[in-house]
């Protein structure tokens, strides 16, 4: 396969940014996409150029380090996929593919398609926890949780914390990663304690960081690799509500 | 050399607690004093930190990733063992510590296995209480389901996330520390150097990968929970930038390393597609409770999975194994598939893989069961490869994944090199030649949250009297003249080939010579072929970009040249155990079967190396067998 990439390079923070385009050859349908990265990185090396700045880990969609804008889409062309499990079959022998970094102010960048997302670790330090200490715990079947309280608890906390909702989002908010890891918590019988500190201090801190408000368009359900639905952030706005009224 | 496993006195059931009562105490005013560094913020890393925290010691916990969060416990699937007999299927602490005792190959120490049994059940509770969504009945009690190696239902799981569930459970309580302000956490920073003064760790040397800056940090004590090596073979299940590199500097500076060639070669991962290939993903080992695994009865067998009759397939593993079956330990059922394939019934386009077929169970559960158990690794299979596995069977194969070697250490987890711990995968303890599924989550949190933090004091408590080092100390400059002068090195060279290049051609040696079935004249030359690529490298390698910028291909580098010497030490290791046992296959000691032959009298004992300019010498830890008698292993 041979594929033109178009692909935002910026040295450091202060840098101003630019699109460079690279020809690649060689490529195959079986490459994941991050995979067609380090083919092209191998190829700057032996021009005796940099390489492409990006982010991976585990290479299995569960680590939430990979993610970048492909064609305008967080993590490419799919619904519901990470970068890294994105392969080279979604696209076509001499197609244009425009790669580029997550858009959001809260996420600066670091280099070419590196971001910062130390924002979503702070919100995590404001209650994102249950206070217990290590060796406090009871028995676990002391407190039973119903399967369908548990499932739900689990759907939300599959978020893998890679960004795609903030970096779709036209107003760059943290609201579905910041109301699943509430409603996680909050919906666990271990997690009530501290749920109305929780809320507020979490959504405060994601208000701090500067991310925007949500607006409820859906962009963020869509690209989601977990699919976290967005009644994540109706259930986390009632809980808001609720614990202003309760103070 | 004497290796002195500080084995605590009594019967099996009593020695921790004999060794807690005996261990020295800290008041908690003293304890604000000491600090600790804890690299790497896994399951065991973040445990720890925040348990060291919690208790009160000064912590700073490093990882190289840009958050705690992704450390590559995450990634782990199928679930976490627990002695608690919730079955009532006749589980017990003893129980399971023989089962791991045995699934190991008697190739670990009886107190720790024992431990590792014994703190599982309130380790399930402490996750609970956590916010751990585990599986539930729906009258709100925990499910289990079985694993391999075992025939009791003591597995728990939180759908096919369970790493990430445990992680996240480890994060946030790392996190509520850090808001604490009793841990200071560095993400994108790796370690590049153990400062060792007096002969005890006193600190590290670590770079930033943003800037490039080269960072000093001391300490009373420094604990590695650096996770596994398994790159040494490129191709692995394990997260690209897992490494081990802070292992073998810790190695270099006098740690010794124990059995470095146990690597688990894991059975159900998604087999190569082509030499492009960076990883290979692991499917979790979980399916083979419902899934079974098959190849055609007929050599080369061009027809679609679906196109052959139930007579004409061979369910090779449940013939071979009838009472395990498909549940058989990791290292029977990898080399068994490998069997087949070398054998000429794999399938799939590189004829590199088996089935595993889900066709039964659908039809025995329906469709709904499946999808509750497993929905998530279909989907990711269907995503990575393009396959509907509800409508065909899935491909799979076996794959580099956990390294059950790693640095010595006594019963308290201190290396040789007094104040330097290993926890987690990292050490070699408690998994001898072999590790049971769902048992790598159980010792990674045991060993931070639990172990790590009783032990530590015993130590600490005569530190508090010495002086209290500061990073302008020689040895500080000397480490980190030394890691300068190395990277300079690495830039220098600019070569003709890429980092990649030789990461391939180690990779493909280490994984034709030492994974799934080792002989002597392949090790001897593997050890000849790596040095050639060790010296190749040093002349040859390119590295482009400088030292003082966020350079990944620099990182890879400084990476891999340790892997390289690692290569070496694991080729060593499996060229001078002339017995099979768990993982470790030699092909001069099978049975007319091709079932392994161990060798107790000669072997049973822990091969523990020290380094020496660039050689390895070997120091024995026996292992004595004081409650269980050694027998053949057997999964028929």
């Amino acid at each position: 396969m041979k594929i033109t990439f178009k692909i935002w390079r910026q040295e450091s923070p202060k840098d101003k940014g630019a699109i460079k385009k690279y020809e690649v050859d060689g490529l195959t349908e079986d490459m994941s996409f991050l995979e067609a990265l380090d083919h092209l990185n191998e190829l700057l090396v032996l021009k005796n150029e940099k390489v492409i700045a990006f982010e991976y880990d585990c290479r299995e969609g569960i680590c939430g380090q990979c993610g970048v804008f492909i064609n305008g889409r967080a993590h490419g062309p799919h619904d519901h996929i990470t970068t890294c499990q994105l392969h080279m079959r979604s696209f076509k022998d001499g197609d244009t593919i425009v790669v580029e970094p997550w858009r959001a102010s809260s996420f600066p960048i670091i280099k070419d398609l590196v971001v910062d997302r130390s924002a979503f670790d702070r919100i995590i330090e404001q209650g994102a926890f249950i206070s217990s200490k290590t060796g406090t715990a009871p028995e676990a079947n002391a407190i039973p949780v119903p399967k369908e309280i548990s499932d739900r608890a689990m759907d939300a906390a599959a978020c893998i914390g890679c960004g795609a909702c903030v970096a779709t989002c036209k107003n760059a908010s943290a609201a579905l990663f910041t109301a699943a890891k509430i409603n996680h918590l909050n919906s666990l019988p271990q997690g009530k304690a501290e749920e109305h500190k929780r809320v507020a201090e979490m959504t405060y801190q994601m208000e701090k960081e500067g991310f925007g408000n949500c607006t409820f368009t859906g962009a963020c359900e869509v690209e989601c690799p977990e699919s976290i639905s967005i009644v994540n952030i109706a259930e986390m706005n009632a809980r808001r509500i609720q614990t202003n009224i309760i103070g | 050399m004497k290796l002195d496993s500080k084995i605590p006195e009594g019967k099996l059931e009593d020695k921790w607690r004999n060794y807690q009562v005996k261990s020295q105490l800290i008041n908690p005013a003293n304890k604000k004093k000491l600090n600790i560094l804890v690299v790497g913020s896994g399951l065991s890393g973040a445990g720890a930190a925040a348990t060291l925290a919690e208790l009160g010691y000064d912590v700073k916990c490093f990882c190289y990733q840009d958050s705690a969060r992704r450390a590559h416990s995450v990634a782990a699937q199928g679930g976490i063992n627990a002695a608690k007999n919730y079955q009532h299927d006749g589980d017990s602490v003893y129980r399971m510590f023989y089962d791991t005792l045995k699934g190991g190959d008697f190739r670990s120490r009886e107190a720790n296995t024992y431990r590792l049994a014994e703190l599982s059940a309130p380790l399930i509770d402490h996750y609970v209480q956590q916010g751990v969504p585990f599986a539930r009945e729906y009258g709100g009690t925990l499910v289990n389901r079985s694993f391999g190696g075992v025939q009791v239902q003591r597995t728990f799981y939180a759908r096919g996330q369970t790493g990430q569930q445990l992680l996240l459970a480890a994060y946030s309580q790392l996190y509520k520390m850090v808001r604490a302000k009793k841990v200071e956490m560095f993400p994108r920073s790796e370690m590049l150097d153990l400062v060792v003064i007096d002969g005890k760790a006193k600190g590290i040397i670590v770079r930033d990968l943003v800037t490039g800056e080269l960072k000093r940090f001391a300490a009373d004590a420094v604990v590695l929970a650096t996770g596994g090596y398994s790159r040494v073979f490129r191709l692995s299940t394990l997260a690209i930038g897992c490494n081990g590199s802070a292992l073998w500097k810790a190695h270099k500076k006098g740690a010794l390393f124990g059995a470095p060639s146990f690597t688990q070669i894991h059975p159900t991962a998604l087999p190569q597609s082509s030499e492009a290939q960076s990883k290979l993903t692991l499917m979790s080992e979980s399916l083979r409770n419902d899934g079974r695994i098959w190849v055609p009865k007929m050599k080369a067998d061009t027809r679609k999975a679906n196109e052959i009759p139930e007579e004409e397939r061979d369910y090779y593993l449940e013939r071979r194994y009838p009472s395990f079956g498909n549940l058989a330990p990791r290292d029977i059922a990898s080399r068994a598939a490998k069997e087949r394939i070398d054998a000429g019934f794999g399938v799939g386009r590189l004829k590199n893989s088996v089935y595993l077929d889900f066709k039964h169970a659908i039809e025995k559960f329906g469709i709904e069961t499946i999808e509750d158990r497993y929905g998530n690794l279909f989907k990711m299979y269907k995503k990575i490869t393009g396959i509907d596995a509800y409508k065909e069977p899935m491909q799979i194969s076996p794959a580099a994944h956990f390294s059950m070697g790693g640095l010595w250490v006594d019963y308290e987890l201190m290396t040789t090199i007094p104040g330097l711990y290993a926890i987690g995968e990292c050490n070699f303890s408690d998994h001898g030649a072999n590790r049971l599924g769902a048992n790598s989550l159980l010792q990674a949190s045991v060993d931070g949250y639990f172990i790590l933090p009783n032990t530590i004091n015993n130590y600490l408590a005569s530190e508090i009297k010495t002086t209290t080092i500061t990073t302008n100390h020689p040895e500080f400059e000397k480490a980190e003249k030394e890691t300068k002068a190395n990277i300079q090195k690495v830039l220098a060279i600019n070569g003709t080939k890429t980092v990649d290049h030789f990461h391939r051609e180690l990779g493909k040696v280490m994984w034709q010579e030492c994974a799934m079935s080792r002989n002597k004249a392949g090790l001897e030359k593997a050890i000849s072929q790596i040095k050639t690529i060790r010296d190749q490298f040093w002349e040859d390698v390119k590295v482009t970009g400088d030292d003082k910028e966020m350079n990944t291909e620099l990182e890879k580098a400084l990476r891999l040249a340790d892997f390289i010497e690692l290569g070496i030490l694991m080729c060593t290791d499996a060229l001078e155990r002339e017995e099979s046992c768990g993982a470790h296959f030699r092909e001069e000691f099978q049975t007319e079967e091709g079932e392994a032959v161990r060798k107790d009298k000669e072997f049973s004992y822990v091969s523990a190396w020290a380094y020496h300019q660039g050689d390895f010498k070997l120091h024995k830890e026996a292992l004595e067998f004081e409650f269980v008698q050694p027998s053949v292993r057997s999964y028929k």
